[in-house]
């Protein structure tokens, strides 16, 4: 009976201890973001500068979007200090380009790497192991270690300065491919046959069939692909000049560079770029998860 | 009639490969290989001069450039100190939010988003944060009882780099933790019901069912935090841009500044190669290890 009662004991324990840790770890974790949104929303820089060391700065006295928007209502509107960053600078534009930018690569890139790990894991033909250890190999390769080469060569190209430099050499991905054709192997080989027996051909197979059964590894390649390319900043920093094609992270890192800093309208560009990928994140929590999972096995 | 299906097949194959071969050869090998070839000429972006072929000078003249060596240098320290402490958090995380605890899936949630931040935003919130007056300051003087002098984390030559440090561990323990907690899922739970009726417990059950059976995960999680630490650009170029004095100089740094802002194209090549065979090394040593472990 007593010994009963100190095991549940020990269980109490044990998750007291469990959740106390769980809590300091989310703070450690969460209070770098809620940071970043409270101080956006106070629209008096001055303030943001005078609470910025105290647990005063996570409790908005006067909350607004000010540094988001702008307030046209002031009384100078053309001060820097009262336009926000929407009228500092161009943000929808490179808001714009980065989604832009993103998608083409990562719609481009599931149908590019998974036709080919397809027609890799499909096929049978000379060449094919040679093939399939090849794209293991280029796994290796940071991009890092091609970046400057890269560089010289789309100089070469002409295409310095635009969205196709900055999506095209991105599509093709040795891991996607890797992922892809680790999937499509698995399948049996009844599957296609029965199909070309009905007369459909390979591209249906391929669209049809094998696409609709790989819902799970095209959302853990596409999120994958999509955290890198939104992120992606060493780049755009060597191939983008103007505003023109310039994506998010290049623009944030100009910002930041500009004097004097304005803290709350960097920390509402920071949190425009942030919080619509957290949301998706929140909201595909599941998807995210097995993407990291999928990461491991390289 | 087969023959007619056999060319129909061979024309599905190019198809089907050849959209991502030419892309993977154009971008990735291509380029590759021009990183040996280049490294051997004094190529620049643009120049008048023509291209000469230098033999091995640009090899050279690398192993002798100061600031490359404090970038190897620095990129070597950041990686012994981050990647013990970051994948002993993120094991942590994983055996905590592993537990059978209810609502453990929100805290799992909360130590994700840093993951999910972009690194240029993460390193904008955290210079706001070492900042003199900034909280991190605040936070170690209350916890020093006022003890503690106010230091510009990001101008100190002593501090610039730990506090890069830190602000990485941030960012990454959460990946490293969803890869340790898938790990930890599949372990058999026959392997705990059987030490527990044998009398072991909890710290003998974590040493001999649970590291040894996270062998191949950790090996994992360490070669990747290592070859990530070789590869560090974002934080710092935002954060320090390599100073004060060098103290955050990295080898990506150098190679963005050689290559990119002073246009030396060949030079950075032969960086690019020597950069390249470090990373080589490393994988080869996780391929070998993970081998090793699988056929035990």
């Amino acid at each position: 009976m007593s010994k009963k009662r100190s095991l549940k004991r020990s269980k109490i324990i044990d998750k007291t201890v469990g959740y106390i840790l769980l809590t300091i770890l989310a703070l450690f974790f969460l209070f770098p973001l809620i940071y970043m949104v409270t101080t956006s929303l106070n629209p008096d820089e001055s303030d943001i500068v005078s609470k910025m060391g105290s647990i005063e700065a996570f409790i908005p006295t006067d909350v607004s979007l000010k540094n988001y928007f702008g307030d046209s209502s002031a009384e100078d509107a053309d001060l820097t200090e009262n336009k926000g960053v929407t009228g500092r600078m161009n943000f929808g534009r490179f808001m714009f380009n980065s989604i832009f930018i993103v998608s083409c690569t990562v719609v481009a890139g599931l149908i590019v790497n998974s036709m080919l790990a397809f027609g890799l894991a499909r096929f049978s033909f000379k060449g094919r192991a040679l093939l399939v250890s090849l794209i293991v190999a280029l796994m290796i390769i940071p991009f890092e270690a091609i970046a400057i080469p890269l560089l010289w060569l789309v100089n070469i190209f002409n295409w310095l300065d635009s969205y196709h430099v900055q999506i095209i050499p991105f599509i093709a991905n040795p891991f996607y491919i890797f992922l892809f054709y680790q999937f499509f192997i698995q399948f049996p080989k009844a599957l296609e046959e029965a199909a070309i027996i009905d007369g459909a051909s390979w591209f249906k197979i391929y669209w049809k069939v094998a696409l609709p059964l790989s819902k799970p590894i095209l959302s853990s390649v596409a999120i994958l692909h999509f955290l890198t390319q939104w992120g992606f900043f060493l780049w755009p920093l060597m191939v983008t000049r103007g505003e023109e094609y310039r994506p998010l992270p290049v623009a944030m890192q100009q910002f930041f560079g500009q004097y004097p800093r304005d803290w709350g309208d960097i920390m509402a560009f920071a949190s425009m770029m942030t919080i619509p990928v957290l949301i998706l994140f929140i909201i595909l929590q599941g998807q995210f998860v097995n993407s990291v999972k999928s990461s491991g096995i390289k | 009639m087969t023959s007619e299906l056999n060319k129909k097949k061979r024309k599905a194959i190019l198809i089907f490969i050849l959209p991502g071969l030419v892309l993977l050869g154009v971008f990735i090998i291509l380029p590759f290989f021009m990183s040996f070839g280049l490294s051997f000429t004094n190529q620049r972006i643009l120049s008048r001069l023509p291209t000469q072929f230098v033999g091995l000078r640009n090899y050279e003249r690398l192993f002798k450039d100061d600031q490359f060596l404090i970038g190897l240098k620095n990129n070597m320290i950041f990686a012994l100190i981050v990647v013990p402490v970051q994948t002993i958090l993120a094991l942590g995380m994983a055996l905590v939010v592993n537990k059978n605890l209810k609502g453990v899936k929100i805290f799992r949630t909360a130590y994700f988003m840093p993951t999910v931040t972009t690194m240029v935003v993460v390193s904008v919130v955290w210079s706001f944060m070492y900042n003199p007056q900034g909280i991190i300051n605040n936070f170690m003087q209350a916890i020093t009882f006022g003890k503690w002098e106010t230091i510009d984390f990001l101008k100190n030559s002593s501090w610039a780099f730990p506090a890069i440090m830190l602000m990485s561990i941030w960012q990454g323990a959460g990946f490293q933790m969803l890869i340790f907690l898938a790990g930890l899922q599949e372990i058999p739970k026959m392997l705990y019901e059987a030490s527990t009726i044998d009398g072991a417990n909890k710290w003998k059950q974590f040493f001999y069912i649970t590291l040894p059976q996270l062998r191949n995960t950790t090996t994992f999680v360490l070669i990747s935090t290592t070859i990530l630490s070789l590869r560090l650009f974002d934080q710092i170029k935002i954060m320090t841009n390599g100073g004060p004095n060098d103290s955050t100089y990295t080898v990506i740094l150098h190679l963005y500044n050689s290559g990119f802002t002073k246009q030396k194209v060949g030079y950075a090549s032969a960086m690019t190669v020597v950069f390249f065979v470090i990373v080589l090394i490393i994988s080869i040593i996780q391929r070998l290890l993970l081998r090793e472990q699988r056929e035990v």
